[in-house]
């Protein structure tokens, strides 16, 4: 991994709990409870250089897709910083970005059959955690 | 307390860091937290509560948690 995407990997390890990490890690996304709160009843998949997705996390339905971006002089931030500054942002400013992003229904830019698959890697990878947690 | 921004090609670049409580890093700290937000960027600092992870947007260096470990600006976001 080039030395700058792995300072980025480390600055977004050092933010978010270790759980979203390893999310990240693994699967490659993160999911972001809407408004911070689990119970909410939505939340975000958070991809680098992707839209957010926003979905009901029980049903799985997808919402919408948010286009948003994070450009300094033209260029692109790293991977990591890219997710990191979504999550600060939806973590402190959630309305502003959702209203700032461009809106479009699922499907716009990314596969809803692979989002969906996505959805199935995160909960197979949540029940393997809490099986492990429960192991121990 | 590290002021850090995040930078495309390099990841995150240290621009300060200091004591808040001695008055010399404090000065050091404020004017570089205002030159940021001045060149527009968002401020965050993540924050852990209750064993949670979360992050609170601020615009003055007075919101700033005292026992904050880093501050973190970024481009603002815009529509994609």
């Amino acid at each position: 991994m080039e030395a700058v995407e792995h300072r980025a990997r480390e600055l977004l390890r050092a933010a978010l709990a270790a759980e979203d990490f390893d999310a990240y890690d693994r699967l490659g996304f993160l999911s972001v409870p809407g408004r911070g709160d689990p119970s909410s009843g939505y939340a975000y998949l958070v991809y680098p250089h992707r839209p957010l997705i926003a979905y009901e996390t029980r049903t799985g339905r997808l919402l919408s897709e948010y286009c948003v971006r994070f450009r300094d002089a033209g260029g692109r931030l790293p991977d990591a910083d890219d997710v990191l500054a979504k999550w600060l942002a939806l973590q402190g400013r959630e309305r502003e970005l959702i209203a700032t992003a461009n809106l479009n229904p699922p499907g716009h830019q990314l596969d809803p059959d692979h989002v969906r698959r996505d959805l199935a890697r995160l909960a197979e990878w949540r029940a393997s955690r809490h099986l492990d947690s429960a192991a121990r | 307390m590290k002021l850090v921004r995040m930078r495309p090609g390099r990841g995150d670049v240290l621009l300060a860091e200091g004591d808040p409580d001695v008055a010399e890093d404090e000065e050091r700290l404020i004017e570089a937290f205002r030159r940021q937000l001045d060149l527009g960027m968002w401020a965050a600092v993540p924050t852990a509560q209750h064993g949670r992870r979360e992050a609170v947007m601020v615009r003055d260096f007075a919101e700033v948690p005292r026992d904050a470990e880093r501050v973190v600006f970024y481009p603002p976001a815009s529509g994609g």
